[in-house]
């Protein structure tokens, strides 16, 4: 069984926000909606002030709450662990929204623009009427996963089956792969390395590690 | 120009802006509806069926209420489709035979209609109470203690609204237990509140605003109404009994519905961002945990 799963390396990571634009510039999210963003997070007191960045988004999680609530079945995870969203099912309740503990789901309900109130020529012609009023999260670029292993390709190796985030980051923060085979590239970085997830005491196994020190 | 408040980068907890008054709603008129039909059942006697139809209708204005949140309202039905984990969906479920058995329990106001009536609207109640702890993005929603909370909370607002009902009837011969069941389910609610508050762990600002509302719902809407009901109900029938049990039936339901729009909208949280450890930068230890708002 497979179950595709995300690692971040948060020694690495340095709040360029590459990932945020190539995520925005694959999937065409509004203004205001982010599926991935990197979280500029200030903690400590002087002198010992920390300043970490966190990729976040959609968890993927292997007991999402927000498959639980969601009344139409709209949200679904798949046998490969990927939550998805259909749609043309979701009736834009928003209970998935406050289900999830990762404010990783938005809900647009009015078209907004980058620049003014009319669309500029690419969101004019990327707009896709379907997803407003309805919920909608990452996928993990779900559709190039698909695609790429239907050409025999290998998520996470090969960048044509890798999600957009993974491909853009250039220190090399992310990894993708599936966390069932323990010699995928994600497997590996594991059992190397110190991390955690994040609000794991929810029970929501989610799909994303945060690496934070070597073994 | 259209403006689009920015929601990235936001770390600490700050309150979810997917449910509004419009799902506040539906847990007040449901909640109080649901609860003034099982309260009827049992105490309203001869003079079920205006509280019959009051409940109903409260139940109808919450799900007209919600109906206004969704954003594709002509997929409605679809609402249906998952009663194997939803209990959304089991609240849909349940609502239209609520309903049928209602309206039939109100045109012949026999007690056996009236008892199906307030099992259905039991079970309602359940759900909508379920709903809101299976929200697990809102601490101060996931809490389990919540469900009691809700579920006696909303049988303290029908058990008000009856009070308040039959006061305006002048009927004030039969306000005296119905006032003693109310002291009785406002002491219920004084413990399930306190057993919640004692056991929540939300965000600092979740708490304070559960402890500023406090003094509406918990001191206004209890301390103070239930001896209200108390003293309505040891009085002599008449206006003085009716006037005070009146007015602990409309503290209890104004209160009650005062704490649900402020768990929903006010309260309402989310989980934020943690850290349970920091990485390590160059040499050293990993960091402590961050967990900003908490």
């Amino acid at each position: 069984m497979t179950r595709w799963a995300m690692t971040v390396d948060l020694r690495r990571c340095i709040g360029c926000q590459t990932c945020t634009a190539a995520c925005k510039q694959t999937n065409a999210t509004p203004p205001g909606t982010q599926w991935r963003q990197v979280l500029d997070i200030e903690s400590g007191e002087y002198p010992d002030v920390r300043r970490t960045f966190v990729p976040v988004g959609c968890m993927h999680c292997a007991d999402p709450p927000c498959v639980h609530v969601c009344p139409t079945t709209a949200t679904r995870k798949r046998d490969d662990g990927l939550v998805t969203m259909d749609y043309d099912v979701c009736i834009g309740c928003g209970y998935c929204a406050v289900a999830c503990p990762y404010q990783a789901r938005h809900i647009n309900h009015r078209r907004s623009f980058a620049y003014g109130d009319a669309p500029d020529e690419t969101e004019a012609a990327r707009f896709d009427p379907r997803r407003m009023a309805v919920a909608n999260k990452c996928t993990f670029c779900v559709d190039r996963i698909d695609a790429g292993l239907a050409q025999g390709l290998k998520p996470g190796v090969d960048p044509e089956a890798t999600p957009a985030c993974v491909n853009s980051c250039i220190t090399e923060t992310y990894a993708f792969g599936d966390r069932e085979d323990p010699n995928s590239n994600v497997s590996q970085l594991l059992a190397e390395n110190h991390w955690f997830r994040m609000h794991e005491e929810l029970g929501t196994d989610p799909g994303i590690y945060y690496i934070v020190d070597g073994k | 120009m259209s403006f689009v408040e920015p929601k990235a980068g936001r770390v600490a907890p700050w309150i979810q802006t997917n449910w509004d008054l419009r799902a506040a709603g539906n847990f007040i008129g449901g909640g109080s509806g649901t609860g003034l039909l099982i309260v009827a059942a049992f105490a309203a006697g001869a003079a079920y069926r205006p509280f019959a139809l009051l409940g109903l209708a409260l139940v109808a204005l919450g799900l007209s209420s919600v109906f206004l949140e969704i954003g594709r309202h002509l997929r409605a039905p679809r609402v249906l489709a998952h009663v194997g984990r939803s209990w959304m969906t089991r609240e849909a479920i349940v609502a239209p035979f609520l309903f049928a058995a209602g309206l039939a329990a109100a045109w012949y106001q026999t007690p056996a209609l009236a008892g199906l009536t307030a099992l259905l609207a039991a079970a309602y109640l359940y759900c909508q109470a379920q709903i809101v702890h299976a929200a697990k993005g809102i601490p101060a929603w996931r809490e389990p203690r919540s469900v009691p909370l809700m579920v006696v909370g909303s049988l303290a607002e029908g058990a008000g609204l009856l009070v308040l009902v039959l006061a305006i009837l002048d009927r004030s011969f039969a306000v005296r237990w119905p006032a003693l069941a109310l002291a009785v389910l406002l002491v219920a609610r004084t413990v399930a509140w306190r057993g919640y508050r004692k056991r929540l762990q939300a965000p600092a600002a979740a708490l304070a605003a559960l402890d500023a509302g406090r003094r509406i719902f918990d001191r206004l809407g209890n301390w103070v109404a239930a001896p209200v009901a108390i003293v309505a109900s040891m009085l002599a029938p008449g206006p003085l009994a009716a006037g005070l049990a009146a007015a602990a039936g409309a503290l209890a339901a104004a209160c009650g519905w005062h704490f649900k729009a402020m768990l929903i909208t006010r309260a309402a949280h989310n989980q934020g961002f943690a850290l349970p450890a920091l990485p390590v930068r160059g040499k050293g230890p990993v960091g402590p945990a961050a967990k900003p708002g908490w």
